[in-house]
This record gives C-alpha cells, structure tokens and sequence, in this order.
C-alpha cells in the first residue's frame, strides 16, 4: 500500500505527516521523493546506510561521423545542443536524457553515456525503511531518481509512505503516480487554499483517492477547511498549531516517539487513512 | 561587420531588451551597408536552454559582435566558442551603444551570470 504525501508549497508538514505515519506503524517504509532537498532522513537518523548512485544517459557526439543536419539540434526542446564550428555541443546539465537526439541522428554521430546524477540512500530506524533520494546540486532534473526510489516501493509489499516534493510539477507527478492514496496537507491561510487548490487538481488529474490533514489549525475560521467542504474532500484530521509540536519538530525530533499525546494523534490519523485506503480499494479496485 | 543586439521591438525606433535568452526580437546591424534586420528570437517561448538557443540564432546570423546588457554562461559558451566578441551595453539606446563601439567605448562582458531560470524576470 502507497500513500503519497503531498502539498502545493513547501512547509506545510508534509514530512511531519510522513514522517509521523511511517514511525507510528507497525512496519513501514518512508521514501523521501523531495530529492532536491530531502530532510526525513534528519528525523529518522537512519542506521546501516547503504548507497547507490544514479546515473542518467546523455549524448556524446563523434565529430567524424556528425554531417551537420542538425536534425539533434532542432529536435531538443530543452536546447541542450547547439551546433558551432562545424560540431555539436552538448550541455550536460540542460539534458533531460530523452533519448531522442540519438534516435534521430541519421549518421549515427551521437551515442549515449552514463553520467550520475545523484544517488539514493537507504538504511533502517526502528522499524521504518528509509530511503532516500539525493539529487546532486545544478542538475536539471530528479525524475530519474524518483523512478528508481518508487522502484524500491514496488519490491517492498510494506505500507510505504512516499514524502512528494512540494508544488505540482513533474517530480510531483512522477511521485504519485504509483501511489494508492493521496493526503493532500493544507494550511489556514488564502494562500493555503490556493495551493491546495493546485495539488486537489493533480490528483485529480491522476484519478486518485485523496484526503486533507488540515495541519496549524487556529482557533476561528480555517479557509482550507472551508474549501474542504466545499468541493467535498475527506478531512482526515487536524492538527492544531502547537508551540511543543513544532518544538520537537524543529530539533528534527520524531513526535510519536516523544510522547504518548503525539502517538495518539498519528496513530488515529493512520487509522482512518488505512480504513480510507482500504475502502477505496473496494469501491475503486 | 554584423552587430546582433537584443531588443524590444522590431523597428530601429527600439530599444535594447534586458534579457538575451528571452528577448522578443535581434536587431542585426551591417556597419558597411548600415542596414537592420530583425529577427524574431524563437527561443523566447523555450521551456529551457532559451540562452543556448538565442546563441545559435546570433552564431547563425554571422554576427561578429554582441551587444547585450546581459549574458547567461551557456549562452556566453556558444557565443565565445564562435569566436564572437560580447560587449557590455551602455544604456538602452541601440543608436548610442553602436556609436560607443565604433568609437572603441565598449567594455567587454565580464560578468557572466549562472543564469536566472525563471527565478528573476526582465
């Protein structure tokens, strides 16, 4: 079972929620998809790490053979090519590892290499996986090593909670795509609801089952709540703006595993997630 | 000798874009013919590499002087690998930067940024 953690800006909780969950579990994994800047790990402190690096393919050219059609040029729409002094240049950083100028040059100038783009890192804290992905700093995109991490959730039948980046771009898409269950974390604020607006659309999109975790809730009125209702979305639970929680949270403490308030508080939220999942797998199969 | 300079619109009563990679038009001065012309930059409307691809199109037009307030790195790495000189606009007066090179007041380019990648407009 695969429960995507998600939000439409960065801070809402979503790690607390992912975090929490997967320590309050019986067994669980915790992926962390925020590749571009992971921070579970600082949580779970995880033991017996081990790494594996990530290595995406990108074009060489060999200048004898390149005829200068510039058919690679005119086929990237990243611009990774360019073509000076009668050769082409490639720019590593601006590949995206498509494929395509390969495919299309017609004297067979180009061929492909490894180059290594980050790494994924994965090791144990109790009775949680966690694994990480790490993508190193200036590359242009983490969809390879989010591949490769949500590789490791289909070999591992466990309850898997996957931390998305934030926002709903393409590393968001790539996160949930495999995922069963969606719970979208929302703040009280105007802002709040416009971003939530954004990830309920993408889910949407993607014919997921979702729910919202409202976290910081105030005292008076909760506009993400409001919108909640609204549209009609499943509130899962509440999590009340707590001076301890943050506390805890800010000194990359797990709450849960701090006190028994805490452990109450994740616990029914895991329940009530694990009985929306279940539920959708029958409605929905 | 051709000069490529960014700009605005595309007539001469325009003036020089702030951005390379994402400027509307290339205004390609001839110093022996004193003749413009405008191209349109189709890399404007990039999802990513408008540098590289603003680059090509001023390589291509066999321009032998850049003009531009500024410049990203992998646009500066197509032009330089051509053998194109970029020079430092003075104001965003196309008339009074042409004049400036011809006089020899031009600096050149120093200042070469990371590029901006969506993260700060015009």
């Amino acid at each position: 079972m695969k429960i995507a953690v998600l939000s439409g800006k960065g801070g809402t909780g979503k790690t607390l929620v992912a975090v929490n969950l997967a320590a309050v579990a019986k067994e669980a994994s915790y992926i962390d998809c925020d590749v571009e800047e992971p921070n579970g790990y600082l949580f779970f402190k995880p033991e017996h790490v081990q790494t594996e690096k990530i290595p995406v393919k990108i074009p060489i050219v060999d200048e004898n053979l390149c005829n200068g059609c510039r058919k690679c040029v005119d086929f990237c729409k990243f611009n990774a090519l360019a073509y000076i002094n009668n050769k082409p240049i490639v720019f590593d950083e601006v590949c995206h590892s498509c494929g395509g100028c390969v495919l299309f040059c017609p004297e067979k100038a180009l061929a492909e290499k490894d180059k290594i783009v980050g790494e994924i890192q994965s090791g144990v804290s109790e009775k949680v996986t966690v694994i990480t992905g790490v993508l190193n700093i200036g590359e242009a995109s983490g969809v390879p090593i989010i591949k490769k991490l949500l590789k490791r959730a289909d070999e591992d039948p466990k309850l898997t909670f996957i931390d998305c980046p934030p926002g709903s771009a393409c590393i968001v898409m790539e996160s949930i795509k495999d995922a069963d269950y969606c719970i979208l974390i929302a703040e009280p604020t105007l802002f709040g609801v416009h971003n939530l607006n954004m990830v309920y659309e993408l889910v949407n999109l993607f014919g997921k089952p979702l729910g919202v975790v409202l976290n910081k809730c105030l005292e008076g009125e909760n506009p993400a709540e409001e919108f909640c209702i609204a549209k009609g979305l499943k509130i899962l639970g509440r999590i009340s703006f707590d001076n301890e929680l943050g506390t805890l949270n800010s000194n990359a403490l797990i709450s849960v595993r701090e006190h028994k308030k805490y452990h109450e508080l994740f616990s029914s939220l895991l329940k009530i997630v694990t009985e929306e999942v279940q539920h959708e797998t029958v409605v929905n199969p | 000798m051709k000069i490529a300079i960014p700009t605005d619109g595309n007539s001469t009563e325009t003036n020089v874009c702030l951005s390379f990679g994402r400027t509307p038009y290339f205004m390609i001065y001839d110093t022996d013919s004193k003749e413009s012309v405008f191209l349109d930059n189709s890399a404007a409307a990039s999802q990513g590499g408008a540098g590289i691809k603003a680059a090509q199109s001023i390589v291509d037009s066999k321009a032998s002087v850049l003009l531009t307030p500024r410049c990203g790195e992998n646009a500066a790495e197509v032009i330089k690998a051509a053998n194109i000189k970029i020079y430092k606009t003075i104001n965003d007066s196309i008339m009074d930067n042409i004049n400036a090179l011809n006089e020899g007041k031009l600096a050149l380019l120093e200042e070469i940024h990371a590029g901006f990648h969506g993260r700060e407009g015009k």
